[in-house]
């Protein structure tokens, strides 16, 4: 497809468009963390569809300061797929059978909100786990 | 659909030069096999910079740095990092003496640098124009174009307080407006791609990196000069540097960014490349002129300068090809924000080739201002096997030595070159207490005696006595009277030469031997030695 010679206003225009793309890249910005589950079980339970529809909600919100991470299960097997929200003057919460539904709302109610979606919360992240960095047994040899 | 994952794989020669091209391919490939093409965006970027240990893959958002990746861990990495989430540990860069793995913002090489014109390397695709353009790229030539007159652009130039990088250090505001003001139915614009100084390499990675910033600066100076056509002169040693400009060009001109009637203006502007054959002194500006236009690479006397007579005589711009790189950024943040970071007189920040016997070389960008200490320590992790600290050369052939007493001086223009020594390109190779100085003056002076073009007595006779001295020391049979001989000699390349090439050509031998006279004297055989010198 030949690209056609752009101007001034349509220069601006395409740098709108591409930002997300490539400042989403970034994780010097990055002030939120979602995690999503993507162990076996969440996989099977639809955690791929969960992550896609995460990943363009935070595009067509223009969301650049969310880092989405992904990691194995979460030791919620019964509640798949699950999603980790960490931020800034929010407690950190594990959701459960998050569809791609309850992903629209996480995002526009938590991230956008400020506002728990209180009926998808199935734990929060275990002390134990969150300390596993200087913990004497895990780091002393 | 937008990406969930990327996988940035280094592609700058140093990277490639050891199957980052392969590997690049690999994780392609595997990527597709696991059904992970919609969710993971594999990237060729330019330089990372920690080139000691590539070739480098980053993954993001996870931020881990893997290094030292060959094409046989394509398939690790990719199953079990990208596609069940579990990092590759044995592959990720662990700091020697952390014990935690270290995501690429707790890695000491990159906790004091400052990136301004690095910003794109190892970050965006090079070869995709609308990676640059989301980066805010072409933003300083669309504000040329709608909103700054030329006097505007070089006042945010003056505010910015940007100097030569190339080594010179002249104000490149003061530059663009000599060329601005002179009146001529022809002016041009150079971008001096022809780095020559041994260990240095920063100029080839911005263009292997971030091709677009040299594009769009060029662009700039031609609107602001009442320019129309550009040269990039670039060695022909850099066939991957010279790939991706030619794909820049490309890709800006299919754009409308370059050529007739950019951004349906009716400014045009079109640039050429031009290849250099690899002698050292055609990065002389005048010299670099007179090759572009065809004819032997040779100095010649200064005034008039390029700006007011150049290339075919015509007033033209030219400048090194960090500083152009820093320009897109001065007129997308302001010349104030630029000269907010460096010192009084050095304003913004430097690219150095950090080389030599330091944990992490690379390629770094630091602060103007910033102590060799924490190059050499901080970002260079020290010196390897416990070894002494002795000296860092800077600035390449043109430069000196910098010892231990001076490694807490604040680096800019200044005080590199009140400690005999000059910023030069940026090259800094670090030395232990196994080097010789003597023999690390010899060898630049045999680089600067072969490359010298012969055209001045001073330094096509005085360059080759200084080396034959040295070899003469170095051999064991040199005499009190040698080293005299060697000042002298030194004192007048710098008065009387005519290019920059001979001033600066006896500097690694006169600052060795201000600072390490002694080690010269030891060279000398007891019994011609004299105590009184």
């Amino acid at each position: 497809m030949a690209q056609k010679k752009m101007t001034l206003e349509e220069l601006r225009k395409l740098r709108e468009d591409k930002k997300h793309s490539v400042e989403v890249r970034d994780t010097g910005s990055k002030t939120v963390e979602i995690t999503v589950g993507m162990g076996t079980s969440g996989i099977a339970s639809g955690a791929k569809e969960t992550l896609k529809t995460l990943v363009a909600e935070l595009e067509k919100h223009q969301l650049t300061h969310v880092a989405v991470r992904q990691s194995g299960g979460l030791g919620l097997e019964h509640a798949e797929p699950t999603m980790e929200v960490r931020m800034p003057d929010m407690p950190t919460v594990i959701y459960g059978q998050v569809s791609p539904e309850i992903v629209r709302r996480i995002v526009s109610h938590h991230i956008i909100g400020h506002e728990l979606v209180d009926e998808h919360i199935y734990d929060r992240p275990a002390a134990d786990i969150l300390d596993a960095g200087d913990h004497p047994i895990v780091d002393g040899e | 659909m937008p990406y969930a994952n990327f996988c940035l794989v280094c592609r700058g020669t140093a990277c490639e030069s050891s199957k980052a091209d392969q590997l690049y391919d690999e994780i392609k490939l595997q990527v597709a096999a696991n059904s992970l093409s919609d969710q993971v965006q594999v990237l060729r970027t330019g330089c990372f910079g920690f080139c000691e240990q590539g070739p480098i893959v980053k993954v993001l958002p996870d931020e881990a740095f893997y290094v030292q990746v060959s094409p046989d861990d394509a398939e690790e990495l990719v199953h079990e990092h990208l596609l069940k989430g579990r990092p590759v540990e044995r592959l990720i860069y662990r700091e020697p003496g952390v014990h935690a793995l270290g995501n690429i913002e707790q890695i000491s090489f990159y906790q004091k640098q400052f990136r301004i014109v690095l910003r794109n390397c190892g970050f965006i695709d090079p070869e995709n124009i609308e990676e640059y353009i989301a980066r805010e790229g072409y933003v300083g030539l669309e504000r040329c174009l709608s909103e700054l007159s030329p006097d505007d652009v070089i006042r945010e130039l003056e505010d910015s307080g940007l100097r030569g990088r190339g080594g010179g250090g002249f104000p490149t505001w003061k530059k663009w407006k000599f060329t601005k003001d002179v009146q001529a139915d022809q002016k041009y614009i150079v971008v001096n791609a022809d780095e020559g100084d041994p260990g240095a390499y920063m100029d080839r990675s911005i263009l292997e990196g971030d091709p677009h910033s040299i594009i769009e600066s060029m662009v700039i100076a031609g609107y602001t000069t009442g320019a129309d056509t550009g040269y990039v002169y670039v060695r022909a040693e850099y066939p991957l540097a010279i790939k991706r400009l030619q794909t820049a060009l490309a890709q800006a001109e299919e754009y409308g960014l370059l050529g007739d009637n950019i951004l349906g203006t009716d400014f045009s502007f079109r640039i050429e490349i031009r290849l250099g054959a690899g002698a050292f002194v055609c990065g002389e500006e005048t010299a670099l002129l007179l090759s572009i236009q065809g004819e032997r690479g040779m100095p010649v006397q200064r005034p008039p300068y390029p700006a007011v007579k150049g290339l075919w005589g015509k007033p033209t711009v030219i400048n090194n090809v960090e500083t152009m790189a820093a320009i897109p950024a001065i007129l997308t943040k302001g010349g104030k924000w630029f000269a907010k970071v460096g010192t009084e007189t050095s304003k913004g920040t430097k690219v150095f080739a950090l080389t030599g016997k330091v944990r992490n070389s690379g390629l770094i960008e630091v602060p103007m201002g910033i102590k060799l200490r924490d190059i050499v320590y901080n970002i260079g992790g020290g010196i390897p096997g416990d070894k002494k600290f002795k000296a860092v050369q800077s600035g390449g052939p043109s430069g000196g030595m910098i010892s231990y007493e001076n490694l807490d001086t604040e680096i800019d223009y200044e005080t590199l070159t009140a400690l005999g020594s000059m910023m030069g390109s940026g090259g800094l190779i670090v030395m232990d207490e196994d080097d010789s100085m003597v023999d690390v003056a010899r060898f630049y002076l045999e680089f600067t005696a072969e490359e010298s073009c012969g055209k001045c007595v001073p330094c096509r006779v005085g360059g080759k006595q200084i080396l034959h001295l040295l070899e003469k020391i170095a051999s064991g049979n040199g005499t009190m009277e040698d080293i005299k001989r060697i000042e002298e000699i030194g004192e007048t390349m710098k008065t009387t030469s005519l290019c920059g090439l001979g001033k600066t050509a006896p500097n690694p031998a006169l600052s060795a031997l201000r600072f390490f006279r002694q080690e010269f004297m030891d060279a000398i055989p007891p019994e011609v030695r004299e105590d009184a010198v």
